[in-house]
């Protein structure tokens, strides 16, 4: 096979190499931040993170590590490129997006540098597919400065007791209001809608609740559009950790299982509605 | 007005929201004595239902606070069912449902007690209404049809979901006989096609109404007191009269009774008529088949032909002829004698003039000048 062998040769012309056996364990957690068109990669030694902005006001990132793959080198400190995103995950679904059983699509990802196209290599069943994906300048992306020392609160819940609440989210309400507090709620849900508003209430010693640690009581509203992209982790993820701090930030963190077992983190942070909450029970 | 709904009632009360949905955009709770009443009526008023859940149907029952009037309440369907919104869902994690409505707060307050301790409030604006109540009295329906919900949701499950009536009539044998009604466009080929299910009577609890009876209604409404009824193992009532009166579907349990009150078609076309319960209306296809055709070419070709032709068509029933032909020659116009005639005459008409059966509404304008007859009068009627 000439293609590999030039593989070989060139291989040290490459700033980025990395291969996979499941092309899955890669592309989906790339959908569970896929709510824009457009993302921005960065990759380090330690794994590939791929960010997705809206508004300058949300931000989805998607870690990878090295780990998941079986084979990752990068020649720079840090190769930064960005790629069309459904492009991206319509070409790592090229043999189809439902799994056959036993049958795994394997992926060889290669980046040139600054000016080159993301080359992919997928193969299943022995037939290869070559993709270039045409790079763009990277963007600078939004910095949260979202510090673990200023979370005022954290809750860790487990994701099936939120994945229901997501998805019947009063979407003409126009914000989903937050309250955590050490005392009653706890941790409140809140939406007002066109019929009225509804409130989901789960007490600090509920069994979804692996975590509860509220030192202050915060209510904080955030537009429901720009969180209700984030069902699409809340989707695949196990667990979910939810933090503020104490400019109102949020930040919510999907711990996602892979096909192989292995762990994978999305996270999400969303700055709050300027709107100060009035009361309403 | 507040009441606690415990377990597996919460599916029952949100299905019954869900086959109400299907009906009208308002949702109308009145608090009773004699249990919670929820009603809606659609919005050209040919369609209400109404679902009663006893005390007994609740964990707890409070029609109103003590000393106080009962409130009433209006709110859109689309809040309450977006409560409910999936049943198999709230069987999974929904234990206990409380529903509260006072003066002081102007909402009305649900609330879903959910596995893991999560409890789900809303808050429902509502308007104050007066009470709704649709006046019927399925005493007063002379024929009545009862069914386990199962037999007749199978019967109407082959019926397309975009069909929007259905005709209900018992046929030859007392069979039941359900069948997609069309519209007069039957030339339309999209819509040729008839859907007919027929029950035998042993499939019935009760089946009191003649062979010929026929009703046609809304299907929709009636799938959904159906989806409603039958994971329940209810029986179903029809309660109906003549067409055009409203037919009263009932289901009674001990803990709940639902009513659906939907209008049906007045007046059957022949067209409609026919294809509707062709078994039921046996007189049906022999009129045509006989006076049409007959006025057709008595107005068409000459007289002599016509004696001919009926000399052929009443030779079978000799004893018939004589009568008929009289009636028809001085008189060929005389809508009752045709109707003896056609309805005793048997024997099989001339095949011309039975093709003159389907093209009899064409040929009309060129023939009426000449014969003015009852069917050629309507047709133009109806083309005008």
């Amino acid at each position: 096979m000439p293609l590999i062998t030039t593989q070989a040769e060139e291989e040290n012309d490459y700033s980025l190499v990395a291969s996979l056996d499941n092309v899955r364990n890669f592309s989906t957690i790339l959908k569970a931040i896929h709510f824009r068109e457009h993302a921005t990669c960065f990759a380090t030694k330690n794994g590939i993170k791929v960010t997705v902005e809206n508004a300058k006001c949300v931000q989805a990132n998607a870690f990878i590590q090295a780990g998941i793959f079986q084979e990752f080198k990068v020649q720079e400190e840090s190769v930064t490129f960005r790629i069309n995103l459904t492009v991206l995950l319509d070409c790592l679904s090229i043999f189809g997006s439902s799994p056959m059983p036993g049958i795994l699509t394997a992926l060889r990802m290669c980046y040139q540098g600054y000016g080159y196209p993301l080359m992919l290599f997928l193969e299943e069943g022995g037939v290869v597919t070559v993709c270039k994906i045409n790079t763009q300048e990277p963007e600078e992306t939004l910095d949260f400065d979202f510090c673990s020392t200023n979370v005022t609160n954290k809750i860790i819940l487990q994701s099936e007791g939120l994945r229901e609440a997501f998805s019947e989210l009063d979407m003409t309400s126009e914000v989903l209001q937050i309250t955590m507090s050490p005392d009653k709620p706890y941790f409140r849900l809140s939406t007002f809608g066109n019929a009225g508003s509804s409130h989901l209430d789960y007490p600090k010693d509920s069994d979804l609740m692996e975590s509860f640690q509220c030192n202050q009581t915060q209510v904080n509203r955030y537009k429901i559009s720009l969180l209700k992209p984030s069902t699409k982790a809340l989707v695949l993820s196990c667990k979910v950790s939810i933090r503020t701090d104490n400019r109102g930030f949020l930040s919510l963190q999907y711990m996602i299982r892979n096909e192989d077992g292995q762990v994978c983190f999305v996270e999400y942070y969303c700055c709050p509605d300027e709107e100060v909450p009035e009361s309403e029970s | 007005m507040k009441c606690l709904v415990a377990g597996g009632n919460v599916k029952v009360l949100g299905k019954a929201v869900h086959s109400l949905s299907r009906i009208g955009d308002e949702l109308y709770l009145e608090p009773l004595d004699d249990g919670l009443t929820l009603r809606t009526v659609n919005s050209s008023r040919s369609a209400y239902a109404c679902f009663l859940l006893a005390p007994l149907f609740f964990h707890q029952y409070q029609a109103a606070a003590p000393g106080q009037d009962p409130l009433r309440c209006k709110i859109l369907m689309k809040s309450f069912l977006s409560v409910f919104r999936s049943p198999a869902m709230l069987e999974k994690t929904v234990e206990k449902c409380c529903i509260s409505l006072s003066a002081s707060s102007c909402r009305l307050v649900v609330q879903l007690h959910c596995k893991y301790g999560v409890k789900k409030t809303h808050n429902l604006a509502f308007q104050d209404c007066e009470s709704l109540q649709a006046i019927f009295d399925p005493a007063a329906c002379p024929y009545v049809l009862r069914a386990p919900a199962r037999v007749l949701a199978e019967a109407v499950l082959p019926f397309p979901p975009t069909l929007a009536e259905v005709t209900l009539g018992i046929g030859r044998g007392r069979r039941v006989i359900l069948r997609s009604y069309q519209e007069e466009e039957a030339d339309n080929p999209a819509k040729a096609m008839v859907t007919e299910m027929s029950v035998g009577e042993e499939d019935f609890q009760q089946l009191q109404a003649q062979e010929g009876t026929a009703i046609t209604f809304c299907l929709k409404e009636f799938r959904g007191l159906l989806n409603f009824a039958e994971p329940a193992n209810l029986s179903l009532s029809i309660h109906f009269d003549a067409p055009g009166r409203p037919a009263i579907f009932a289901i009674t349990d001990s803990l709940l009774d639902g009513h659906f009150v939907l209008a049906t078609l007045s007046e059957m076309d022949p067209h409609g008529q026919d294809p509707g319960c062709p078994e039921l209306q046996r007189p049906v296809p022999q009129l045509q088949a006989h006076s049409t055709p007959l006025l057709d070419d008595f107005a068409g070709d000459d007289m002599d032909s016509y004696m001919i032709a009926m000399e052929t068509t009443t030779l079978g029933s000799s004893r018939e002829g004589p009568r008929v032909l009289p009636s028809r020659s001085p008189s060929p116009r005389a809508p009752s004698e045709d109707d003896e005639a056609e309805s005793t005459v048997p024997g099989t008409p001339p095949p011309k003039k039975f093709r003159s059966l389907f093209f009899g509404s064409v040929l009309d304008p060129a023939h009426s000048p000449q014969g003015p007859s009852p069917v050629l009068a309507e047709d133009s009627e109806g083309e005008g």
